[in-house]
C-alpha cells in the first residue's frame, strides 16, 4: 500500500531561520520521519522567510496550519513521534501571546498575520522558492502567459498605470508612468534594471522577497521588459545577501530551461535574459544613477538628473530601474486586473506594502499590510505592543532618509503623501519602533553619523554638511549644546536638502528635522538643562547607589571595569562619579529583587543623598529607621 | 526539459498544482482522526490508512485530512469526526474498514450522515 502524502511542514529557510539552524531542523526531521517510517507521509519543505522572524526557527503544519515557533533540535524527536506520528499537537512548542497562558495553535488566529494582506507575499511560506513547479502551481507565469498571448506592450503599460502602482523603492514614482517615458523613447537597446541594493540599516524586505519567491521577480521583470521594449535584464543585489542570490540564480537557470526565460520565450518570440549583478554594499549605490555606473563599472556615484535613467539610463540608452517590491507586484496586477489592486489601499496609494518591523516592539518580522493602515494598527495588532510595558515614544519609518512619527499621531494613515507630511516618508519599508527609553537626539546622531559615512562626497552640501550637523548633535549629547544650536540645525538641514544632488543629500537632515518638530523640548532639556531625559546620552547621566537599598553584595563592585566603586561586604557602596565610565555594568548586575542602583541625569544627584564614606547597612538603616 | 509552450505551461500548471493542493486549504470537509493512546492502541493508524486510501484512490483534493489527541470516550474507539461545509459535525465510533467506504461513500461523497453508525450530531468542535 502506497502511503499517501498527508502532512506537509513548510520550515522556513529565510535568512534569519537560516542563522538559526533551520537546515539543521530539517536535517533532524527528516531523520526522525525516517525513523518512524513517515517519510512517505510527511515531507519537509524548506520555504523563504515567513515573516515572523521574531519566533524562528519555525514551521507551520500543513493542512493543520499549526505553527510551531523557537523550535530546537531536542524538541524534534518528541514532536514527530507526538504530532505526525500519533498525531497530537504539540502545545508547548505553539505560540503563546505574552501574558497569555494558553498558546494560539493555528496561524492564522496568531495577531501578528490577522491583519496583513498578502499580495507580493503571497507564496510566502507556501512555496520552496528553489522549485519552479510550485511557483507555476501558484498561478505563477499565468501573467506572462497572458501577456505574450494577447496584451501589446502599451496594453500591459496601460494597465500597470491603471493599478495605480508605485514604486516601492523610495520615491513612490508612478510605474506605469516610468514604463510609458522608456517605452516612448526611439534609441535601442532598452535595459531594465531590478534594485535589490537594499542598503537601508534594519530592513530586509528586498532580501526576502528574493529570498522567498524569485520568480514573481523575474516574471515581473519579463513583463516590464516586453512593455518597453527590452530584452535585457539586470538584476542587482548587494554582495552581503549569499542567499537571495543563490535562489535567484537557481530561479534563473529553471526559468531558462522551461523556456520562460531566454529567446523566443513560450513560443511566442520574444526575448528576455537576466543578469544577476552583485553590488559592493554602499548606501549610495542603491540610488539610481550610481547603480547604473556601478553595472557599468564605473565609480558609483550619482549623477544630475535630467536625463532620468528612462531616457538615458544605462550605457546611455534608456533604462526603467525599478524596486524587487514593485516588480513583484507586476504579475498580480496582470492576472488579477488593475481594478482588484486598485481596490485595496487609499487614494493616492494603492495596493500593499512590506515592512521589516522592529525596534522595541513583541513581535519583530516582516510583514505586508494595506496601504492606508494606521501606525497605530501595526504597532499593536500586529506588533503586539511594547515589551516590558513602556510607553511607546516614537515610530521611524524610511531608514536614513525618513523620520520619526510621534506617538501622539499613531492614527496616521501608512501611505505615501500621511509619511511624508508627518515628516517622514514610506522610504523602502524600514519601520523601527522606539520605546520611551530611546532618546531622540541619541537616535538623529545615529542617522547622520550613517550618511555622513555614506555620502559619496561630490556635493559640499551633503559632504561638509553633514558633518556639521553631526559635530552639533555630538555636542548636544556631551552636554556642549549651546544657545542657537536648534536654529542653525533648521537652517543646514533645509539647506542641505536644497543644495544636494541625489536622494542621498536631499534626505538626509529629515532624522533630524522630524525629531526637532516634534521632540524640541527634549533637545532643550539637553541643551539648557544639560539633562537627557530617555537617559541615554553618556555624558549627562549618572549611576547612582541608593543607600535605602543596598544590602552589601559586592557583586557591583566586581562588575566594575574602572574600580569606580566603594564598599565592603554588608557596607552600602558607593559609585565615586570621577572615576565612572558609565559602561552600565553595575546596574545590569545588582539583582533585580534589589535594584539599588539607578541612573539619573541632570542635576538630580543634588537632590540626593551623597555618600563620602562606606557605611554598613545595620548602622545606615538604625539611623534612617524612623527616618 | 524541453521549452514549454502556452500550452505545456498550462497543462503544467494544472499538475502542480496537484502537488501542492494540501497547502491551499480549499478544503470542503474535514476528517480528524482521534489518536489518544487508546486510539492509536485501537487501530486509528489502520483506520487513518484506510480514509487516505480513499481519498488518494478517488483523487480528492477539498477533503482535509487531520489527526488530533484523545476524544475521552475510549470505549468507543476507533473514533473520527467529519465535518462537511455548511453542516454540523458528526462522531463516527468503533470503525472498522468495511464501516470507512460506507462513511466515505454516503457522508463525504454524497453528503448523508450514515446514522447507524454515529455517535453524535452537533459535538463540539475540532480544533
Ligand atoms: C541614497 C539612495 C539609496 C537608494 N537605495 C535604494 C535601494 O536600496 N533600493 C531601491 O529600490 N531603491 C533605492 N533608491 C531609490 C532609487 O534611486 C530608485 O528611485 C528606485 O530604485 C526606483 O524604483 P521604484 O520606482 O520601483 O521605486 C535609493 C535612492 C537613494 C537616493
Ligand atoms: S547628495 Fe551626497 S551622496 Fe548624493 S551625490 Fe551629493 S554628495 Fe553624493
Ligand atoms: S557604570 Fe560602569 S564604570 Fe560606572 S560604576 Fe558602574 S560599572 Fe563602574
Ligand atoms: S550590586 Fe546592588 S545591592 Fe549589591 S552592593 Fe552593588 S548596589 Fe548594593
Ligand atoms: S527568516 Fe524565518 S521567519 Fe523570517
Amino acid at each position: 500500500m502506497a502511503e499517501k502524502k498527508r502532512i506537509e511542514l513548510m520550515v522556513c529557510t529565510g535568512t534569519g531561520c537560516y542563522a538559526g539552524g533551520a537546515y539543521q531542523i530539517i536535517d533532524g526531521l527528516n531523520k526522525e520521519l525516517e525513523s518512524f517510517g513517515l517519510r512517505d507521509e510527511v515531507t519537509v519543505v524548506a520555504t523563504g522567510c515567513n515573516g515572523f522572524c521574531g519566533q524562528g526557527p519555525l514551521m507551520v503544519v500543513i493542512p493543520d496550519n499549526i505553527f510551531y515557533g523557537w523550535i530546537e533540535i531536542k524538541d524534534i524527536h518528541h514532536l514527530v513521534e507526538e504530532h505526525f506520528l500519533k498525531g497530537r499537537p504539540v502545545k508547548r512548542l505553539m505560540f503563546k501571546p505574552p501574558e497569555e497562558k494558553e498558546p494560539l495553535p493555528l496561524l492564522s488566529d496568531i495577531p501578528f498575520f490577522k491583519k496583513q494582506l498578502l499580495v507580493v507575499l503571497r507564496n510566502k511560506g507556501i512555496i520552496d522558492p528553489e522549485k519552479i513547479t510550485d511557483y507555476i502551481a501558484r498561478d505563477g507565469y499565468l501573467a506572462i502567459e497572458r501577456v505574450l498571448s494577447s496584451l501589446s506592450p502599451k496594453d500591459v503599460t496601460d494597465e500597470i498605470l491603471k493599478s495605480g502602482l508605485r514604486g516601492r523603492g523610495g520615491a513612490g514614482f508612478l510605474t506605469g508612468k516610468k514604463w510609458e517615458v522608456a517605452s516612448q523613447q526611439v534609441k535601442t537597446p532598452k535595459y531594465l534594471i531590478a534594485n535589490c541594493d537594499e542598503g537601508d540599516p534594519g530592513a530586509y524586505m528586498d532580501r526576502s522577497v528574493l529570498e522567498s519567491d524569485p520568480h514573481s521577480v523575474i516574471e515581473g521583470m519579463c513583463i516590464a521588459g516586453y512593455a518597453i521594449g527590452s530584452t535585457n535584464g539586470f538584476i542587482y543585489v548587494r554582495t552581503e545577501y549569499p542567499l537571495a542570490i543563490k535562489r535567484m540564480r537557481i530561479a534563473i537557470e529553471q526559468a531558462e530551461e522551461y523556456g520562460l526565460l531566454g529567446k523566443n520565450i513560450l513560443g511566442t518570440g520574444f526575448d528576455f535574459e537576466i543578469e544577476i549583478r552583485e553590488g559592493s554594499g554602499a548606501f549610495v549605490c542603491g540610488e539610481e544613477t550610481s547603480l547604473i555606473h556601478s553595472i557599468e563599472g564605473n565609480i558609483p556615484k550619482p549623477r544630475q538628473r535630467p536625463p532620468f535613467p528612462a531616457q538615458e539610463g544605462l550605457w546611455c540608452c534608456p533604462t526603467v530601474i525599478n524596486n524587487v517590491e514593485t516588480l513583484a507586484n507586476v504579475p498580480v496586477i496582470i492576472t488579477r486586473g488593475a481594478e482588484w489592486f486598485s481596490s485595496i489601499g487609499t487614494e493616492t496609494s494603492k495596493g500593499t506594502k512590506i515592512f521589516s518591523l522592529v525596534g522595541k516592539i513583541n513581535n519583530t518580522g516582516l510583514i505586508e499590510v494595506p496601504m492606508g493602515l494606521t501606525l497605530k494598527e501595526v504597532v499593536y495588532e500586529i506588533g503586539g505592543g511594547i515589551p516590558k510595558g513602556k510607553k511607546l515614544k516614537a515610530v521611524q519609518t524610511g531608514g536614513p532618509s525618513g523620520g520619526c512619527i510621534p506617538a501622539s499621531m499613531l492614527d496616521s494613515p501608512i501611505d505615501y503623501e500621511s509619511l511624508q507630511k508627518a515628516g517622514s516618508m514610506m522610504g523602502s519599508g524600514g519601520m523601527i519602533v522606539m520605546d520611551e527609553d530611546t532618546c531622540v537626539v541619541d537616535v538623529s546622531k545615529f542617522f547622520i553619523q550613517f550618511t555622513n559615512d555614506e555620502s559619496c562626497g561630490k556635493c559640499v552640501s551633503c559632504r561638509d554638511g553633514s558633518e556639521a550637523v553631526l559635530e552639533v548633535l555630538t555636542r548636544i549629547s556631551d552636554g556642549q549644546g549651546r544657545e542657537g544650536d536648534i536654529e542653525f540645525l533648521t537652517e543646514l538641514g533645509e539647506s542641505i536638502k536644497d543644495a544636494s544632488m541625489c536622494g542621498l543629500g536631499q534626505t538626509l537632515p529629515n532624522p533630524v528635522l522630524s525629531t526637532l518638530r516634534y521632540f524640541k523640548e527634549e533637545y532643550d532639556a539637553h541643551i539648557k538643562e544639560k539633562r537627557c531625559p530617555a537617559l541615554v546620552c553618556r555624558n549627562l547621566i549618572q549611576y547612582y547607589i541608593d543607600p535605602n537599598k543596598c544590602v552589601g553584595c559586592l557583586l557591583c563592585i566586581k562588575s566594575c571595569p574602572t574600580e569606580a566603586i566603594k564598599g565592603e561586604s554588608k557596607y552600602i557602596h558607593i559609585i565615586e562619579q570621577e572615576k565612572c565610565h558609565k559602561c552600565g555594568q553595575c546596574l545590569e548586575v545588582c539583582p533585580p529583587k534589589i535594584s539599588a542602583i539607578i541612573k539619573i541625569t541632570g542635576n538630580e544627584l543634588n537632590n540626593l543623598v551623597q555618600l563620602t564614606e562606606i557605611i554598613s547597612c545595620k548602622e545606615w538603616k538604625k539611623d534612617h529607621e524612623y527616618s | 526539459m524541453p521549452k514549454l509552450t502556452i500550452d505545456e505551461l498550462k497543462k503544467m500548471r494544472e499538475n502542480s498544482r496537484k502537488e501542492i493542493y494540501l497547502r491551499e486549504g480549499n478544503f470542503r470537509g474535514k476528517v480528524t482522526v482521534h489518536m489518544g493512546t487508546c486510539g492509536i492502541a485501537a487501530g486509528a493508524r489502520e483506520i487513518m490508512n484506510s480514509f487516505l486510501d480513499e481519498i488518494e484512490r478517488r483523487k480528492l483534493t477539498d477533503i482535509m485530512f487531520t489527526t488530533t489527541g484523545c476524544a475521552g470516550l475510549c470505549s468507543e474507539e476507533p473514533m473520527i469526526t467529519v465535518e462537511m461545509e455548511g453542516s454540523a459535525p458528526v462522531k463516527y465510533c468503533k470503525l472498522t474498514n468495511e464501516k470507512v467506504k460506507k462513511i466515505f461513500n454516503e457522508h463525504i461523497i454524497e453528503g448523508n450522515v450514515v446514522k447507524e453508525f454515529a455517535l453524535g450530531i452537533g459535538s463540539e468542535r475540532v480544533g
